[in-house]
């Protein structure tokens, strides 16, 4: 037999890798429906779900009205009456008329019903910048979300992570917030396309080992990390990159083993800083290694003001340049 | 979907019509009037076509062209007086124009070099709005304010205001639109929600936002409805009229649905192949808004090839102009980013401010707030 010789894997961008998970939960529950604004025949705008509604038809993927708090809002009866709805909001700052859907439904309802009501919502959102677009394109809100109790909050920054991750999240009895970086859309990797599930929704992984300094990273800045790794070891620093995967749990002991060999770390987020995820991590690592640490954690990310206009969005979202000035403060400490 | 009465004055082939209530809010306008507003529509379509090309070269991020949609934009907004506010939607490059907003300053928040582009208070026309529905509520909240400021109903037309919140068929929708229309009837506010049915919410058609015609969805909220053909410019021009006279009169919302079409794409990064048919689109060119009146003013004797070839120069200028000052628009100044986000110091933006400062001082080769052109 041949057929443990055929190639499971495939180089595909991270958008294909999404739109294959959908398509395998699609295929694995008929209970799985997709609802968006341009989900169907345009394939969503950035072309995520291309090809699912000629497949799966009309009734499982839905191309709403427009009208995001109605999306999500109509996702909670659908759970509520036994479906998986995978919802689309177009861009993240278009996801604040379904904010209140959102926290105060979505997040609360097991809890409110002593956990007799389960609400298995996904909600994709492309999120991030560095793609040159208007102004609520380019947003990351995800810490919004992350303070709100009864939601997870992750977001895949490979092609492998969100090929399977999509499909945990989908499988996940919970509600699930899921940031799609937007800007690594086109990004390729070798992706196992038999796997239904990888490190699951909880586990941040360590993307790169190094020895001197922790990177912490999720989403579109990652890759970010990853090159300013690659940069800082021609100088002969070595840093190990943690990708976060999940913000809502925050997986605090993968980091802090990092923290605890290398003794520094820098949190890098293209949301802003004040009150960001690189809050949480600092606080969390003084808490729990205050006595490894060689130095303060410092955090890289965006400014406490509007995104900027696409001109200046290179200024404003944490750049090789401006992750290596931090590494070097932390090792000058 | 049926299709109630459309309110036309001018059809498709170019013939004028009557109409009981609206040709008397026409009749005033002589052919130099009716040469105006053609202009109005061949310049704001030759900016369209400048400013995709513009977008196509790299100049621009997106655009979203107004293409099909000149009649309803000119019609409605030349109706408008000076006192009056509009609250646009993002493609309203045909209401500006009427406001004397110039139309590369619209490009400005397309190039990427600023969130907005113009004053709104010099000209009463909002900065664009890209949240779907938002300034729906902004719009009647401003009308309740003319209310209270005693400048409806005075009886003074240089005084009395009205308000014009501009939006697509998608936006029926949303809640906030929704609301705005519950907010505008209950308080008997001097607004016009002015609905461009343009057919298509992206890729989605109005069958996919409501199973009525939109203009019967008014009467549930107490709203005055009416229905106009939307390449028809004086249709436009005189249901708007009436609309803000009532509004400016102290009789309250109307909700105007001006059935149109999008001729081009959703924006340039859209690609209305997928969702759409060539025939659909050939059957909308025959009812081009721009044809339309140029058939008859040619009919009735008054565009002469020496007044086309003038309007086709100054559109030709527009192009050109909007070409060169685009290009000439430089990537502002980093300090930008930190500038205008509270009304006084702030103690986080400061600290952030000063440390951006030192970092980019700490490059030599690109001086701290240069201006660099990209
Ligand atoms: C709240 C919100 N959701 C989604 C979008 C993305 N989006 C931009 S334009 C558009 C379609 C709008 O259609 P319509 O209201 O009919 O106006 P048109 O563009 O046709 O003039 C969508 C979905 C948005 N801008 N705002």
């Amino acid at each position: 037999m041949s057929e443990s010789s055929a190639p499971t894997t495939q180089r595909i961008t991270l958008a294909k890798a999404i739109n294959l998970g959908l398509r395998a939960a699609l295929e694995g529950d008929p209970k799985v429906m997709l609802m968006g604004e341009d989900i169907g025949m345009l394939g969503g705008v950035f072309r995520v779900t291309d090809g699912l509604q000629k497949d799966f038809g009309p009734d499982r993927v839905v191309d709403t009205p427009l009208a995001e708090s109605g999306i999500v809002g109509t996702a909670i009866g659908l759970a509520l009456r036994g479906y998986r709805p995978v919802c689309e909001i177009q861009f993240d700052g278009f996801i604040f008329p379904a904010f209140d859907q959102i926290t105060t439904q979505l997040a609360k309802m097991r809890y409110r019903s002593r956990g007799r009501l389960s609400l298995p919502v996904v909600i994709r959102v492309p999120f991030g910048g560095g793609i040159g677009a208007v102004e609520h394109h380019s947003e990351s809100p995800e810490v919004l979300f992350a303070h709100t109790a009864g939601l997870r909050v992750v977001s895949p920054a490979t092609p492998s992570d969100a090929f399977t991750m999509i499909q945990e999240a989908i499988a996940s009895p919970d509600p699930v917030l899921f940031f799609e970086p937007k800007g690594r859309y086109w990004d390729k990797a070798e992706v196992d396309l038999t796997a239904t599930s990888g490190a699951g929704l909880d586990a941040a992984r360590v993307a790169r080992v190094g020895t001197d300094v922790t990177v912490v990273a999720h989403g579109p800045t990652v890759a970010t990390a990853l090159r300013a790794a690659a940069a800082a070891a021609t100088q002969g620093t070595s840093i190990e990159v943690v990708d976060l995967r999940t913000i809502s749990p925050l997986d605090t002991a993968t980091i802090a083993a990092s923290v605890r060999k290398t003794g520094r770390c820098v949190v890098v987020h293209e949301a802003p800083v004040l009150y960001g995820t690189g809050a949480e991590v600092a606080a969390r690592i003084t808490e729990e290694c205050f006595f490894s640490l060689e130095a303060p954690v410092l955090r890289v990310g965006g400014f406490h003001s509007p995104y900027p206009v696409a001109r200046l969005e290179h200024e404003y979202l944490p750049s090789l340049d401006r992750v290596l000035d931090a590494v070097d403060r932390a090792m000058a400490m | 979907m049926n299709e109630p009465d459309l309110v036309q004055l001018l059809t498709h082939t170019g013939e004028r019509v009557d109409h009981p209530d609206y040709s008397p809010r026409v009749a005033h306008l002589d052919p130099e009037a009716l040469r105006g507003l053609y202009r109005d529509m061949v310049l704001v379509r030759r900016f369209d076509t400048e400013a995709t090309a513009l977008q196509r070269q790299g100049e621009l991020g997106l655009f979203p062209p107004a293409l099909g949609q000149e009649a309803a934009q000119v019609g409605s907004g030349r109706a408008l007086a000076a006192q009056d506010y509009v609250f646009p939607s993002y493609r309203e490059h045909g209401v500006a124009h009427t406001r004397g907003v110039d139309l590369v300053d619209v490009l400005r928040q397309f190039r990427g070099v600023d969130h907005g582009g113009w004053d709104p208070r010099e000209h009463n026309f909002h900065l664009y709005t890209l949240v779907i529905g938002s300034h729906t509520l902004h719009a009647t909240g401003y009308a309740m304010g003319l209310q209270r400021d005693g400048l409806v109903g005075s009886g003074d037309p240089t005084r009395d205001a009205a308000v014009v919140a501009y939006f697509g068929d998608g936006a029926t929708s949303q809640g906030d639109t929704n609301e705005a229309f519950v907010f505008a009837a209950v308080n008997n506010a001097p607004v016009v929600l002015f609905c461009q049915n343009n057919q298509w919410a992206i890729s989605e058609p109005t069958e996919r936002q409501s199973r009525v015609p939109l203009v019967e969805r008014g009467k549930g909220f107490g709203v005055p409805s009416v229905r106009v053909d939307g390449n028809d410019v004086l249709a436009c021009y005189a249901v708007t009229a009436e609309a803000l006279e009532r509004a400016r009169s102290g009789g309250g919302p109307t909700f105007i649905e001006a059935y149109t079409y999008r001729m081009g794409a959703h924006t340039t990064s859209d690609d209305p192949t997928r969702y759409r048919s060539a025939a659909e689109e050939e059957h909308w060119r025959r009812r081009d808004p721009i044809d339309r009146l140029r058939t008859h003013l040619t009919a009735i004797g008054e565009l002469s090839q020496q007044v086309e070839d003038e309007i086709a120069a100054d559109a030709e200028a527009l192009g050109v102009r909007v070409r060169a000052e685009v290009h000439a628009m430089a990537t502002p100044s980093t300090r930008v980013m930190f500038e205008h986000v509270y009304a006084g110091p702030n103690a986080v933006v400061d600290a952030e401010r000063a440390w951006f400062e030192q970092y980019e001082e700490s490059f030599t080769d690109v001086p701290a707030g240069t201006e660099v052109p990209r």
